[in-house]
């Protein structure tokens, strides 16, 4: 079983830059997002009524389920369109970066050219997939 | 690194990387934690909304609720930010390189006393206190 070789990635902007540069600039999007979610969350009364490991949750993820055992007095201001916002632009970047860096893992351990297309294919359906299951989840909690 | 890359697994595990190599591999680990943990996530509250899905979606849940899970988890989520960060500033500002073994025991240092408190609450939690 041998294997063709693969050229050599070359300098400048290209797929594998792209996406090396996109892998770090979502962790710092996950971060602001985090970051914003943690200090509105206080600003809406989250110190008198919420535990860390609850505000941590909604930092995570600013789902209005996740705040459902909480003593938040009023539910409706942690719904609306910017949490809903908020939660999907978490939800692609966590996307895009998670399942790229999935690919990134397998592809160090695969070296069939014809297995990593596939791969890529896959891994590309998926994170299709689980978006679209995401994104209905956040408009329907 | 060399241009042969097929590695066995022995030989890999006998490749002394020291501090930074078990970085690579925490952060490797805690990102498939976290890709796991948040795929079971959207799946079971997904389910958990339909009629068809309700028992399937508590079953989902009762698996990563679990306190060995959440102990698992936490450290993945912990350690896979940190050690991002420290990657993300690292590389975004390559003259920083020079202080990498610096920046590894500073993470460490941050890493160690958060997470040392989230088990504490997290095994009182678990063993019913």
């Amino acid at each position: 079983m041998r294997t063709k070789p693969r050229t050599a990635p070359q300098r400048g902007f290209h797929y594998d830059y792209l996406m090396w540069l996109l892998t770090r600039l979502t962790a710092l999007a996950m971060y602001l997002i985090a970051i914003v979610g943690i200090i509105a969350a206080l600003l809406m009364s989250a110190r008198q009524n919420m535990t860390v490991a609850d505000l941590m949750r909604w930092a995570f993820m600013p789902n209005p389920n996740h705040i459902a055992n909480t003593n938040v007095p009023d539910v409706e201001v942690w719904k609306g369109l910017f949490w809903q916002g908020m939660g999907i632009s978490m939800l692609f970047f966590a996307g895009a970066h998670g399942l790229h860096g999935l690919l990134n893992v397998l592809e160090d351990y695969i070296s069939r050219t014809r297995v990593r297309n596939a791969l890529r294919i896959l891994v590309f359906l998926v994170w299709v997939l689980m978006s679209a299951i995401g994104i209905y989840v956040i408009l329907t909690s | 690194m060399g241009l042969k890359r097929d590695v066995g697994l022995m030989e890999g595990l006998r490749y002394q990387g020291k501090g930074p190599m078990l970085t690579y591999i925490l952060h490797r680990i805690g990102g498939l934690g976290i890709l796991l943990f948040v795929a079971l996530h959207i799946l079971a509250s997904f389910l958990s909304n339909q009629a068809w899905g309700t028992s399937a979606g508590i079953f989902i849940n009762t698996i990563y609720e679990h306190w060995l899970f959440q102990i698992f988890i936490f450290f993945c989520a912990l350690f896979h930010a940190i050690n991002g960060l420290r990657i993300v500033i690292l590389d975004l500002w390559p003259k920083l390189i020079e202080y990498q073994r610096e920046a590894i025991w500073l993470e460490w240092f941050v890493f160690l006393p958060i997470y040392c408190i989230a088990l504490f609450v997290i095994i009182r939690g678990g063993l019913g206190g």
